[in-house]
């Protein structure tokens, strides 16, 4: 027995995910389960395009001299953080439920040597991913909508505005997706390796 | 129905002396904690020199708690797996079995009694410890497969050798390699979605291999397999056992595994019930279809 009493051998500690590895991954499991994914950046979608629309149509009213009316922009401000709000809650669900319907291939991983925080990562990257076209796709669209109603005053309207409340927008987007994954993401990595062998669906 | 041959062939040992004095002295190591199979208690003193086994199970309880209920899985199992082993878990559902199995592989820890992998007790091992052991120590086979559907046959092998750091010449060069070892290299580029069930079995087999493990722990490998092609798995484990010298530990239901097992295990009702070797076992299954 005087073998067993040497105390336990630490195993040296290297074990990585790189971070180009990780966005393949991502990039895979968006492309893999696009109808799904598309769904998801819906959301995002949705919900930026309206926030644009507001930023374009107050540039517009700028750029026409009409007067801003507190009252208005008070309801749009409000509009605008509910609808986001909304798109935060849409994501986190829709993520929750990809991630149960992953459990089996996390815990594979798992198996295969994956850390809690590559999981976590690979959940973030693939919800920033989606945000990002996401919100891309969806600033264009609110841009679009409110200046083609308003064709007349384009020479008047402060384009490099537009340019950053779409750089904004996109930020905005992006940040909101991850946000709304983080809960999900770290559901995914608290499953087990032992996940792997449950074979009930 | 592997339910009543186990028990089948429990009867029968108890009828063939010589084996029903290996079951006597399979329960003397469950009362004593002293150690392994029954073939091997004349040299135990040199059995525990140490890095000669690979597992070493120490009265290892498990007790899980349903609904406020304590439910012994475990009662209390000991259990030695030599390096290079082919071994088989058996056991009816509810007997143990899969705990066991899972404690072995490093994916459960005990309540009580001390599980040594590669002479590492891994209750004392943490989250990283314990994922470093799953990506280098332990290969996984599923009964499900379990490829990542997302990527392709060569990148599920190259998937643990990223985890473990290789660059990505040696990731492409074993990831070959493996499959052919395998036999399936012209699939290479498919997806797992467009290959058979045994295809898939046998990327996960070279997945299993990609960081040389020590042990390859693999969960019913036939459980979704047809006869013929389960056959083939079985033999391609056996020939990767005998040729690398990796340990192999199975849970099954499949008698095609007993006869490529150098020991079958029988555990049943949270304890061991009886070790065997394979010629024990070939003799009782020999008399038995009268071959």
């Amino acid at each position: 027995m005087a073998t067993m009493s040497s105390g336990p051998t630490r195993p040296e500690r290297q074990i990585s995910l790189p971070l180009t590895q990780a966005f393949k991954i991502a990039l895979r499991n968006i492309t893999i389960r696009l109808g799904r994914a598309m769904i998801t950046a819906s959301g995002t979608l949705l919900g930026i395009a309206f926030l644009m629309s507001v930023f374009t149509g107050n540039e517009i009213q700028v750029a026409r001299n009409a007067v801003i009316e507190v009252a208005q922009q008070n309801k749009n401000t409000w509009l605008v953080v509910m609808s986001l709000l909304v798109t935060l809650v849409g994501i986190t669900n829709a993520m929750l439920m990809s991630v149960t319907e992953r459990y089996k291939e996390i815990g594979t991983m798992k198996c295969l040597g994956a850390l809690d925080n590559f999981i976590v990562k690979l959940f973030l990257i693939e919800s920033a991913l989606l945000g990002f076209f996401g919100s891309l796709i969806g600033a264009l669209l609110g841009a679009l909508i409110m200046l083609l109603s308003a064709t007349s005053v384009w020479g008047d309207i402060n384009w490099l505005k537009i340019l950053m409340y779409f750089g904004i927008c996109i930020v905005i987007g992006t940040s909101l997706s991850v946000l709304a994954a983080v809960a999900p993401a770290l559901r995914a990595a608290k499953m087990q390796a032992i996940d792997a062998m449950r074979t009930e669906v | 129905m592997a339910d009543k041959k186990m028990k089948s062939n429990g009867v029968q040992g108890g009828i063939d002396p010589q084996a029903s004095a290996h079951n006597a002295s399979a329960d003397a190591i469950v009362a004593s904690g002293a150690t392994t199979s029954a073939g091997s208690s004349n040299n135990v003193e040199e059995d525990y020199a140490g890095a000669e086994y690979v597992v070493r199970v120490r009265d290892v309880k498990r007790t899980f708690s349903v609904g406020g209920q304590p439910v012994h899985a475990l009662r209390g199992v000991d259990l030695d797996i030599k390096r290079g082993e082919y071994i088989s878990i058996m056991g009816p559902s509810g007997s143990g079995k899969s705990t066991l199995f899972n404690m072995v592989g490093g994916l459960d820890k005990p309540t009580d009694g001390t599980v040594f992998i590669d002479e590492v007790d891994i209750a004392q091992l943490d989250a990283f410890e314990l994922a470093w052991m799953r990506c280098r120590k332990i290969g996984y086979i599923f009964q499900t497969f379990n490829l990542i559907p997302v990527m392709s046959a060569l990148e599920n092998i190259t998937l643990p050798m990223i985890f473990a750091g290789a660059d990505l010449e040696e990731q492409m060069d074993k990831g070959r390699k493996l499959l052919e070892a395998v036999g399936i290299a012209h699939r290479m580029h498919n997806k797992p979605s467009q290959l058979s069930g045994g295809q898939q079995q046998r990327v996960a087999i070279a997945r299993s291999l990609a960081n040389d493990p020590a042990i390859i722990l693999a969960d019913e490998p036939t459980g979704n397999l047809d006869q013929a092609t389960g056959k083939e798995i079985i033999e391609l484990l056996k020939r990767l056992n005998k040729e690398s010298g990796v340990t192999v530990i199975t849970a099954t239901h499949d008698d095609k595994m007993l006869n490529v097992s150098d020991r079958i295990v029988w555990i049943a009702d949270g304890r061991v019930e009886q070790i065997k070797l394979r010629s024990e076992v070939d003799i009782n299954v020999g008399s038995m279809h009268g071959v």
